[in-house]
């Protein structure tokens, strides 16, 4: 039985018939053919979020991103410079290819403050700009124009904080690829959640099948049954779930969904120490004294439907960023980059309101708990599937309306490996 | 010497639960046994009310002396082992096999 209403064609699937309701082919998810393919056509061309504007505070705040997703090795440096512009540049002197910014090992990630880049191999230097400003024994080299040897630049943009980068020169301007939910985004105070917990973790599933788990939430009063009281958990299981709105707009999806534990309608359907600290999977129940966060302050793409039992909407920005706001508060980031067929480095940012006491804080650290018990059992779920996949044993799998998302992100890539493999064709 | 406020001198048996960082409440978790953490719980759980209301009465968040901040680590422990007291039963998350997944970066008290 429909608890909410679904469009006019009948159900949310139909009403983009140009995604079918047939069983879905994974072989998108286990050929390696296919992931090398997905590289050049989708992560070299696309804008790619590599986190928020307050990790660089100040002129010469720095800090290094890894892209495998993008090509082995590739590395990226983000820089706010001299004169607040951010920039990115490729992590590599012109000299002899060394890596200019790393410390110790230099596949890990840092990040940190300086007036210049020094590559620790011969010394030569380059401003926040890009410039190669100094090059040891210069009166060495053969009519070395060092005009002419700068960093190799990446495209960099902003949206609402966000640092979007992207590898093809030739990309559409980033709020034109965002398109209406970012303008439909704009206004929310990001700026005001600058508590940040990050979390990480390398899952041995492609990438797309994380997205799939975290995109629609048929699962959720399943897998995560154990997580509720047994009286909410039977009560969850019985209803099932059912979003409350669906949209698609090009190559991004949102998916809207209630949520009633924030806070609960009876105490006594939440854990002991959600009672005392106020908190858990939907975040502190208390809502920070800030502006821009009431049902009606909300900016028009967040709960569409405009529903009163709203509680979380999640964004999925092709081809890997999620923006996922809670209810009460607060929103969190996921970021997907494979790293082969069958494994990706999954990343989590939780982003809330700095607290002012204790109470407030302890509150915070149960939302980030629960996250963490919560995406355990996701990841881990991943696994046992990719390993089934791989076997052919069964190669297309039915999709329900409520997974509607994943029908759609699937066909998203998909298209862009086609049109890829289209125009190398014609080359 | 006791390492927490002495209004909490009750907990003083737990402060191998005082630890900053949620990777070091986490493994400890993992390394103690339900009973262990069943007695912790108990203890903790019912002085949590008490101790936000002794700490957020005299200190700025960020101004703790080293007491309240034991106090408010032990506290973050309570919080970490209550999953495995209040829903796994067991110190490891239901079902989770094999996955791992850090905290990289948090804010520390």
């Amino acid at each position: 039985m429909a608890h909410f209403p679904k469009p006019a064609a009948g159900s949310w699937t139909e009403n983009w018939p140009e995604l079918g309701t047939a069983p879905v082919n994974y072989e998108d998810s286990i050929d390696p053919e296919h992931y090398r393919l997905e590289q050049e056509a989708i992560f070299k061309k696309l804008w790619l979020n590599v986190g928020r504007v307050e990790r660089l505070p100040r002129k010469g705040s720095y800090f290094t991103k890894e892209m495998p997703s993008v090509g082995v090795g590739t590395s990226v440096i983000i820089v706010k410079d001299t004169d607040g512009e951010v920039r990115a540049f490729y992590n590599m002197c012109r000299h002899r290819g060394n890596k200019l910014v790393w410390n110790d090992y230099p596949g890990e990630e840092v990040s940190g403050n300086c007036r210049q880049f020094t590559c620790k191999y011969h010394a030569w230097r380059y401003s926040l700009k890009g410039d190669l400003t100094f090059v040891q024994q210069e009166e060495e080299f053969f009519d070395l124009e060092k005009a002419k040897f700068g960093l190799v630049p990446v495209r960099c943009e902003i949206w609402e904080g966000f640092i979007f980068i992207n590898f093809d020169n030739d990309a559409e301007p980033l709020v034109d690829y965002l398109g209406p939910f970012a303008k439909g985004l704009e206004g929310y105070p990001f700026h005001e959640m600058t508590e940040t917990y990050t979390y990480r973790s390398e899952v041995n599933a492609n990438w797309k099948l994380f997205i799939d788990a975290f995109t629609e939430f048929y699962h959720a009063p399943v897998l995560h049954q154990k997580q509720a009281t047994k009286e909410e958990a039977d009560k969850l299981l019985g209803y099932g779930f059912e979003a409350l709105h669906y949209d698609l707009q090009g190559d991004h999806a949102m998916i809207s969904s209630w949520g009633g534990m924030s806070p609960p309608k009876d105490p006594s359907m939440v854990k002991p120490i959600e009672r005392v600290l106020h908190s858990g999977l939907f975040g502190p129940w208390d809502r920070p004294d800030i502006k821009g966060i009431l049902p009606d302050e909300l900016p028009p793409a967040i709960n569409p439907a405009r529903q009163p039992s709203w509680g979380t909407d999640s964004f999925e920005f092709f081809p890997n960023f999620t923006l996922l706001f809670w209810a009460p508060g607060w929103y969190l980031t996921y970021h997907y980059w494979p790293t082969a067929v069958d494994k990706h480095i999954f990343e989590a940012t939780l982003y809330f309101v700095p607290p002012n006491n204790t109470r407030q804080r302890l509150s915070q650290e149960l939302a980030a708990v629960t996250f963490k018990e919560y995406a355990f059992q996701d990841a881990n779920t991943l696994e046992a599937t990719q390993t089934m996949i791989n076997t052919r044993v069964v190669t297309d799998f039915p999709l329900c309306d409520q997974e509607i998302l994943l029908r759609h992100l699937h066909k998203t890539a998909g298209d862009y490996v086609k049109e890829y493999k289209g125009v190398k064709a014609t080359v | 010497m006791s390492k927490l406020p002495s209004e909490f001198a009750d907990l003083e048996r737990f402060t191998d639960w005082c630890l900053p960082t949620e990777q070091e409440r986490y493994t400890k978790r993992l390394a103690s046994t339900m009973a262990e953490m069943q007695v912790f719980y108990d203890a903790a759980f019912g002085r949590l009310e008490d101790a936000m209301v002794y700490l957020d009465a005299r200190f700025p968040l960020h101004e703790m002396p080293d007491d309240a901040k034991a106090l408010m680590h032990l506290m973050q422990s309570l919080v970490n082992v209550s999953f495995p007291v209040e829903v796994w039963k067991q110190p490891r998350v239901l079902d989770s096999g094999a996955a791992y997944i850090e905290l990289i970066k948090e804010p520390v008290v």
